[in-house]
């Protein structure tokens, strides 16, 4: 009988992300709850070497799958072999978290094995000896709360929001090496291009600056590039400084842009229309900086700065290295 | 070049959402319903595909009577043809269900492309379009940028974090849109007026061939209940001058708030 959690692991030259390792967390508590077991698999050039990393994070095993089919990304030839590691591991669920890749693949691969898919999961509560899925919905103006009713059921878990265990160096999971051959790849990633600008990737930060209307041009961007930079931050924006073309789409943030939950947003000349809240309004902490007082997003912050962007944001990024320079 | 374009009528994204009494459902007193926004992306680069290439362009919507009005609007700016998806059995579908009833609609149509939005909004379950090449057993390439087809292949452009990935491959194949990826054009008033003398194919479950097969007991994953997010704590405004703002600011964020 189907039992347990297998997890697709995500990873570039044997570097695991770490929303793939918050995944597996949540699935080791998870099935530990259940008393079964938790397995991982990993796909791609450099899988056998992120083994020791995953490993850390306790499944009991791990399959990878390498080769020549797999030495870039097709959505057909990770869908063999997510669907051979089904075979093998013959888990109830298979996680993975929201990414690029996982949001092109995760639903072909549960269509593959006529099973549902349950998308951008913040929460899985407790309900009879398993649990219940629960996923933002219009826009995270609701919450959905879904229930199982397969023998296998794909879970795609939000990065950030579900706590990475404390690594064990000291656990050693089982290895197995699958070959897989997929019967037709007639797609596949032939180059990447890496984004210039953007130091930190937006979707998987733990604090985010987003600029709005209110940084009143583009020539100001260094400005909130100089805060990011002292927090480590990645640097998003609203739908209408991106339509007005002072930055690129992909550091849009909200409902035609990204969905994003950081520990920490700071949203900087920002109103706050309902399309951008929706993308933000599940970060831990929301502080905002606006010279409006009646600005929607203040509704929204826990920290709450009225006042000149142009005066106060510079003023933070100086209080936060001094910070960092006394400790 | 035959060319399939699946649209989902949903609430305006600036509605008020409000859940039902029966908790799965939107309460749709007053809420309009638009074209969820990604699907624009894929009627305009259909359209565009069509001028580059020639060929039919068919928009393909599954829902009740909102989708009319969705339909008509890609009608009238330019597609072809089109295919209105409906059945009692077709209510709150999840994302494999629904991958099957579109399935069924396109399998048979001799399709070069297909093409949808990368994301509903409503269900935002970003998944339909990876079931339906599945079910379909196409290639793929989702979430695009750009999208360039020549001779039989396509290469295509993805949004990947920090990166943009190229796919290339053959045709039949389905892909998805991104915003970026065109600037969808406006209907003008001579396409609203053709729009209206075009025929609109209704077809149901049993003449799709579902009937039984989707909905109802069939559905794997259930909406049991929608709750409203819960409420952000009231929060707290920082006065002074900007100097004094800064400093309080960066100490609440440090000792209270513990996130930097």
């Amino acid at each position: 009988m189907s039992q347990g959690i297998l997890v697709f692991i995500e990873q570039r030259d044997g570097q695991i992300r770490k929303a793939s390792s918050e995944a597996l967390s949540e699935a080791v508590r998870q099935a530990a709850k259940m008393n079964e077991p938790v397995s991982a698999v990993i796909i791609g050039a450099g899988a056998k070497s992120a083994t020791a990393e995953v490993s850390k994070f306790k499944p009991a095993k791990i399959y990878t799958v390498e080769g020549d089919d797999f030495v870039s990304y097709s959505t057909e030839g990770y869908a063999a072999a997510i669907a051979d590691a089904v075979a093998k591991a013959d888990p109830k669920f298979v996680f993975a978290a929201v990414t690029s890749l996982s949001k092109d693949l995760m639903p072909r691969a549960a269509a593959r094995l006529d099973a549902p898919c349950v998308s951008d999961v913040s929460e899985l509560r407790a309900s009879g000896a398993g649990f219940e899925a629960v996923k933002p919905m219009y826009s995270s103006k609701t919450l959905g709360i879904f229930e199982f009713n397969s023998p296998l059921s794909f879970v795609t878990l939000r990065p950030n929001v579900f706590p990475a265990n404390e690594p064990d160096t000291g656990h050693q999971a089982a290895v197995e090496e699958l070959t897989v051959k997929p019967e037709k790849i007639r797609a596949k990633v032939t180059a990447t291009h890496t984004a210039e600008g953007q130091k930190v990737e937006l979707s998987e930060a733990a604090i985010i600056v987003s600029g709005g209307r209110g940084i009143k041009g583009p020539e100001n961007w260094p400005m909130l590039q100089n805060l990011c930079d002292v927090l480590g931050a990645a640097l998003g924006a609203s739908r209408a400084v991106v339509d007005a073309g002072w930055i690129d789409h992909g550091h849009q943030v909200g409902q035609t842009g990204k969905t994003v939950s950081p520990q920490l947003y700071i949203a900087v000349g920002i109103s706050g229309a309902i399309q951008h809240l929706a993308g933000m309004s599940s970060s831990k902490v929301i502080v905002a900086i606006n010279k409006d007082p009646e600005a929607p997003i203040f509704k929204y912050a826990n920290y709450g700065v009225v006042g000149d962007v142009m005066e106060v944001v510079p003023k933070i990024t100086e209080e936060v290295r001094k910070l960092h320079e006394n400790n | 070049m035959k060319i399939a374009v699946c649209v989902k009528a949903v609430p305006d994204t600036e509605a008020k959402i409000v859940v039902a009494a029966d908790k799965t459902n939107i309460d749709l007193a007053g809420v309009r319903f638009i074209t969820s926004p990604y699907d624009e992306f894929a009627v305009e680069e259909a359209l565009r595909i069509k001028e580059k290439h020639g060929g039919e362009t068919v928009v393909i919507s599954m829902g009740g009577d909102e989708c009319t009005d969705v339909i008509r609007d890609s009608l009238a700016r330019g597609i072809d043809a089109a295919i209105h998806l409906k059945d009692d059995d077709f209510k709150n579908l999840d994302p494999l269900s629904t991958g099957k009833v579109l399935a069924a609609a396109i399998k048979d149509g001799g399709y070069d492309v297909i093409l949808c939005g990368q994301q509903g909004v409503g269900g935002d379950n970003n998944q339909v379009p990876s079931i339906l090449a599945e079910l379909l057993d196409l290639p793929q390439a989702t979430v695009l940028m750009k999208l360039e087809i020549e001779g039989g292949k396509f290469k295509a452009e993805r949004e990947v974090e920090g990166a943009h990935d190229t796919v290339e491959g053959s045709l039949p194949a389905l892909f998805s849109a991104q915003k970026g990826l065109n600037e969808p054009r406006y209907s003008s008033i001579k396409g609203v007026m053709a729009a209206r003398k075009k025929e609109i194919v209704v077809k149901d479950a049993t003449a799709l061939g579902v009937k039984g097969k989707v909905g109802g007991d069939q559905r794997k994953v259930k909406l049991k209940e929608m709750i409203m997010p819960p409420d952000r704590p009231s929060g707290k405004k920082i006065e002074g001058d900007a100097d004094t703002q800064a400093k309080t600011l960066v100490q609440l964020l440090r000792s209270e708030a513990r996130v930097i």
